[in-house]
């Protein structure tokens, strides 16, 4: 065993209460770092996921039309303001090209095209406004996981068949089976057939959606082979800002991804995130503080021996050495130690509240990545805060110890 | 004992040593000449203050002169660095101090290996042996594994004896060995120190205040004021 990893251990194990103390710390400090971390990055994922729950990550649409003032003859005066030009319902042009390409870019997992519009359901004498979305049920499943979230019936679109949200189905009072009449605001309509009725945990989603086939939608909305939007599901959903600038560069489209749509969102993640770190940076700093201080009672109380084993040929860097690896260890003892606490109050708390379909309340992530990234950090932190006393031990004069301590 | 022809182990040349700086600069050691040869058993003595144990520790390589040269078998050690400087120490020299300090965490057996550990870097299997074989030299075999803190004063510094011979060295140097024992236990830790000087040809510099022990040297070197004021072979080998 090399000389320094035999001296550091068999000082760790004979300081029994100075070791208990630091390994303690150490252990607290590093479940306090793996709970935080599980607990922040379980819930945002969470409020990540329900907010794509009805949202496709990058929704491309056919750009703005600018009005563009015509040129005046010289002396002749204009208005100082420009309207802006009612925009209707237009389709994306040569959309096909473009859904296929989009689909070829690198971090798009799926893309579908939607005809969109506004039309009314009635059922009797019920009547709600309503949002049509004409889509493809393969490509669009593949974007917005609507097979499993289905509370009757199933997600197949065809003919003249219908999918609706679950809360304007308790308000026009129908279900599977039953028949819509939609109809725009242009008078053009069909009669549909309910085929399925979904929550997609989103109230406003779940009272105005209603999904028809494409042709359907095209038909209704008078957009002969057209589609209004195409929605995009990317890999990493926070490089969907990105590859959302890519679509608008390469096609001239617009495109918003849904972290341009929920800005507000995205800030209150980032500030929680900042809170976390800055919490788990002072738990860390904490931690090294006392490291270092019950090392460096340590060095103190060893002097004397520090100096014996110098004056017997241990070199200033066998000396450092040894007080790093203790460091080292404290950290690495702490990080397995932490690491079982830290999972252990995650899944306490997990399990402490629970929804209505036996989700936690309080969702955990506890990844290899996670233990990994505390086991580094606590061994890092350890032999960074056992450096002062490292050095300390590694300057002292063996003379003036070994006859003074 | 050494006879004037033994080779030099231990050489000092013109040594002064200077502590404070400015006006509060104080000498403490003036020109000191000094050698000692192999085999050689000396006593140095002096009163409280005289600069023994300065003396001691710029022999033992554990501080340098301010002027002057000291020599460990006939190697000039001033161009050292501190890293080279310990480990030719950890080679060359053994030390033997008034309190044993053993290394409490470790047993007897583990002190004396944890000098030849810390000049290879590592422990190993024939460090087990020659540590057993020194223990049993001082008569310790039956306590390889006893703790520092389980023995008793004269067992102590008897692994503190084993110890400074774990790297076989060529000069011993012992400040006041038996200053902190009973006079029985000082006599069989003095008698130690003789007998391994005896069989294994090592040179030893004891510091002592016992003149009844430096009358059991071969020499006795006596410093006064930081001045080596006699110098001279015991009365009974003239």
């Amino acid at each position: 065993m090399p000389f320094e990893w035999f001296v550091a251990i068999r000082y760790l194990r004979e300081g029994r209460a100075q070791t208990a103390l630091i390994l303690g710390g150490t252990t607290v400090g590093v479940a306090v770092l793996v709970f935080l971390t599980a607990l922040i990055s379980g819930l945002q994922r969470s409020l990540v996921a329900q907010t794509l729950s009805s949202q496709a990550h990058i929704l491309v649409k056919a750009p703005e039309r600018l009005a563009r003032p015509l040129p005046l003859p010289a002396g002749s005066a204009a208005a100082d303001r420009v309207e802006k030009t009612p925009d209707r319902i237009r389709s994306i042009e040569q959309w096909q090209q473009v859904l296929d390409s989009i689909s070829r870019m690198p971090g798009v997992t799926a893309a579908s095209p939607t005809a969109a519009g506004a039309a009314f359901a009635s059922r009797g004498e019920a009547s709600k406004s309503v949002a049509v979305r004409g889509v493809d049920d393969e490509t669009y499943g593949r974007v917005i996981e609507i097979g499993p979230k289905m509370k009757a019936g199933r997600f197949k679109l065809d003919g003249t068949s219908a999918i609706i949200g679950s809360v304007l189905a308790d308000e026009l009072g129908v279900g599977v089976g039953d028949k819509v009449r939609l109809t725009t605001p242009e008078g053009r309509g069909d009669v549909f057939l309910v085929a399925g009725v979904f929550d997609l945990g989103n109230r406003d989603v779940n009272e105005r959606w209603v999904l028809v086939p494409l042709r359907s939608a095209q038909t209704m909305l008078d957009l002969p082979g057209g589609a209004t939007s195409i929605d995009v599901k990317v890999a990493d959903v926070f490089a969907a800002e990105r590859i959302a600038q890519e679509i608008e560069r390469r096609h001239g489209l617009a495109a918003d991804s849904w972290m341009k749509v929920n800005e507000q969102l995205l800030v209150a993640l980032r500030s929680q995130s900042a809170s976390s770190y800055m919490i788990q940076a002072l738990v860390v700093v904490a931690v090294a503080l006392g490291i270092a201080s019950v090392l460096g009672v340590s060095v103190i109380q060893k002097s004397r021996e520090i100096g014996i084993l110098k004056a017997t040929g241990a070199t200033t860097r066998r000396i450092e050495r040894i007080f790093l690896i203790e460091g080292a260890i404290v950290g690495a003892v702490g990080s397995v130690f932490g690491g079982g606490l830290g999972t252990g109050f995650a899944l306490a708390f997990a399990n402490l509240a629970r929804g209505p379909t036996g989700e936690p309340i309080f969702p955990v992530d506890l990844t290899p990545g996670l233990f990994a990234a505390a086991s580094i950090i606590a061994v890092a932190t350890g032999t960074a805060a056992a450096w002062f006393p490292a050095n300390r031990a590694a300057r002292l004069d063996p003379a003036v110890v070994i006859r003074y301590g | 004992m050494a006879d004037g022809s033994a080779p030099a182990v231990l050489r000092l040349e013109g040594v002064a040593k200077d502590f404070g700086e400015g006006e509060a600069c104080t000498r403490v050691l003036h020109g000191v000449e000094l050698t000692v040869r192999r085999g050689e058993f000396a006593a140095l003595i002096g009163p409280s203050g005289s600069g023994k144990s300065t003396l001691l520790n710029i022999m033992g390589l554990l501080d340098r002169p301010t002027v002057g040269k000291v020599f460990v078998d006939d190697r000039e050690t001033g161009t050292l660095d501190d890293d080279e400087l310990a480990r030719y120490r950890g080679r060359t020299l053994g030390f033997v101090f008034q309190f044993h300090h053993l290394l409490p965490e470790f047993t007897a057996l583990e002190n004396v290996i944890l000098p030849m550990a810390a000049d290879k870097g590592r422990l190993d299997a024939t460090m087990q042996e020659c540590g057993e074989a020194l223990l049993n030299l001082v008569g310790l075999g039956k306590k390889l594994h006893a703790k520092a803190t389980q023995l008793s004063g004269g067992q102590a510094q008897r692994v503190a004896i084993a110890r400074s011979l774990a790297m076989n060295p060529r000069v011993v140097l012992a400040d006041e060995p038996t200053g902190n024992l009973d006079t029985q236990t000082s006599d069989e830790v003095f008698a130690l120190l003789r007998d391994v000087n005896r069989r294994q040809g090592v040179a030893f510099v004891v510091v002592t205040h016992d003149s009844r022990l430096a009358e059991r040297c071969d020499r006795i070197v006596d410093l006064v004021d930081g001045r080596i004021v006699s110098d001279r072979p015991h009365q009974a080998l003239r």
